[in-house]
């Protein structure tokens, strides 16, 4: 039985597709991002999965996930506010920016909101420099870009997030 | 013809619509790489004609990169192209741009490129940031399939070629290009050890060129229009036009594609419009966070953007990522940024930098909350000279640039620091 391959059997075999038959373990990274459209991390037994049919041991899937910084092995927010705060942004502005956001939000970098909605975390360079103050929003669908922000539009975004959430 | 005014890259400047591929078409669009694999074309006169252009490495080390293509081992097959997009550097915004507003011309230049190097495969590896660039680039691979410009048997040849993206996932390491490979293969992100290079022994240890998206968005209109006419374009050593990422306290940041060799003043005072409330300017740094800091004097300001000039003023050209400091920057906040950046981002293979990196750090926080004290600097000094050099790739030599030139250029930031 392997959940992660019966659940998502045509995207895992496009996948595979990709690499050279006897190269299976490259596509370790791609399973990955698979596996975190559930719940926004890597469980234990997604490890497990992804070991078992790339064909390596459950320690190297989790040396994958603690060195790349998208992964995540714990629960987050479902929406994960990652703000650059990197030389070229805080030269604009960012540092400030991220200060005053948490304040508003009532959390301190790193942590979540209680309804579990919001994180806000501080990450490094994200190639939008010249639109700074900008984040981006890693939640279970993917990875999405929001430049030249104020704490006011961030915060008008979170309210829709929300609003979605009550439907 | 293509149609080529100002930008060889930015085409869409000219062509706002040049990201739908039958504008890019109408212009002339894949046809050089249609002549190219239908007339069967000899690779080597590719490769020379590559060489000639005087096209270097864009990501950074300005390698040449006919060269690169002719050390591809023709005694081991297959051979890969990978595409390094895992664009990282801090200030480094350019290939994003390129992708996402010209990216058939991007595309052409890597399957010709592909071609000249006798390879089958291409991988984009991307850094997964791009998470939404890499899935509209993988529309487009599926467009082109359709439109028989990839696949088997293309134009009738035995040709053929596949294009596939590989999202990354967060390591500034992963575009060193061995770190690049390891991840590609599934591994960490941690380079290895050179001798043997990737054109020998790259990508499952096959032949492998590992190119910057900027220097292949080239390839297409060089191979169109000829190595005389791209090295009209720039200076002798450094041909052709650059993307220079503009970034930091001016008051237009953004990407600007000058030819190499002009000066730094025309970029940050006409194209970048001059420092946010025309105040004073502090220091340039032309490589992102790898940079050294350039004391921004009159004679900074007048050295030609090229890989040969940027030196006379103690630094490198890099990727051209221009952060610009005024006088409202304190170096020892700035250096503190850097270090953690580099602490973060080390590896943690070698030594000097996995240790190096974390000393660095904890020093400059130790002179920013004002509990340091000259020998701290002394210290973080001597520390970072122990890294330079010292390491096996170059993330450790880039860790220390940034601390070195700002002790030695702009010591009265630090003597306001520190306890006397």
């Amino acid at each position: 039985m392997n959940a992660l391959l019966e659940k998502h059997t045509k995207d895992i075999e496009d996948i595979l597709k990709k690499y050279p038959e006897d190269q299976k373990r490259s596509a370790v990274m791609p399973l990955l991002y698979v596996a975190m459209r559930e719940n926004g991390f890597v469980s234990k037994q997604d490890m497990y999965d992804i070991a078992e049919i790339i064909k390596v041991s459950a320690t190297q899937v989790a040396s994958i996930v603690g060195f790349y910084t998208l992964y995540h092995d714990k629960e987050g927010g479902k929406h994960r506010v990652q703000v650059c705060n990197d030389l070229p942004c805080a030269l604009r502005g960012s540092g400030e920016y991220l200060e005053k956001l948490c304040e508003n939000i009532g959390i301190k970098v790193g942590e979540t909101t209680e309804d579990g909605l919001v994180s806000v975390e501080s990450v490094m360079c994200l190639a939008g420099c010249d639109k700074a103050p900008m984040f981006q929003e890693q939640n279970p669908d993917g990875v999405f870009y929001h430049e030249d922000q104020t704490v006011e539009s961030t915060l008008e975004l979170i309210e829709q997030w929300r609003k979605q959430e009550a439907k | 013809m293509s149609k080529v005014d100002k930008h060889i890259l930015l085409r869409h400047h000219e062509i706002p619509d040049i990201a739908n591929i039958k504008t890019y078409q109408a212009d002339g669009g894949f046809e050089t790489f249609r002549k190219v694999v239908s007339t069967k074309m000899d690779p080597v006169e590719l490769k020379n004609i590559v060489h000639d252009s005087g096209l270097r490495g864009r990501g950074g080390a300005g390698f040449p990169t006919g060269l690169k293509w002719k050390f591809v081992d023709d005694n081991n097959w297959p051979h890969y192209l990978v595409v390094n997009a895992d664009e990282s550097e801090p200030g480094t915004f350019k290939d994003r741009e390129i992708m996402e507003k010209n990216p058939w011309q991007f595309f052409e230049g890597i399957m010709v490129s592909a071609y000249a190097i006798s390879a089958n495969d291409i991988y984009i590896y991307l850094r997964g940031e791009f998470w939404e660039l890499a899935h509209v680039l993988d529309e487009q691979i599926e467009l082109m399939k359709k439109e028989g410009l990839l696949g088997k048997n293309l134009f009738g040849t035995e040709y053929e070629l596949n294009i596939f993206t590989h999202l990354g996932a967060g390591a500034y390491i992963c575009g060193e290009e061995t770190a690049l490979l390891e991840s590609l293969e599934g591994k960490m992100g941690q380079p290895r050890v050179r001798p043997p290079f990737p054109p020998a022994v790259g990508l499952y240890a096959k032949p492998t060129v590992v190119n910057n998206v900027e220097t292949l968005a080239n390839v297409s209109l060089i191979v169109e229009k000829g190595a005389n006419w791209y090295r009209k374009f720039g200076t002798e050593k450094s041909a052709g036009t650059k993307v220079f990422s503009l970034s930091g306290r001016v008051k237009n940041p953004g990407n600007y594609e000058l030819p190499l060799g002009t000066p730094f003043r025309e970029l940050i005072y006409e194209h970048g419009g001059g420092i946010i409330d025309d105040r004073p300017i502090k220091g340039i740094m032309a490589a992102g966070a790898s940079s050294s800091i350039i004391v921004a004097d009159d004679k900074a300001l007048d050295t030609p953007m090229d890989y040969e000039s940027v030196p006379d003023v103690g630094a490198q050209l890099g990727s051209a990522s221009v952060i610009i400091l005024d006088d409202t920057v304190d170096m020892s906040w700035l250096i503190n940024k850097t270090t953690h950046f580099f602490k973060h981002e080390s590896c943690g293979k070698c030594t000097p930098c996995r240790e190096g990196a974390f000393w660095m750090t904890s020093l400059t926080e130790r002179i920013r909350s004002k509990k340091g004290t000259m020998e701290d600097v002394i210290l973080l000094e001597d520390v970072a000279k122990n890294i330079k050099g010292k390491t096996l790739c170059a993330l450790g030599e880039f860790s220390t640039e940034a601390v070195l030139s700002a002790i030695e250029r702009f010591p009265d930031d630090f003597d306001a620091q520190v306890n006397k």
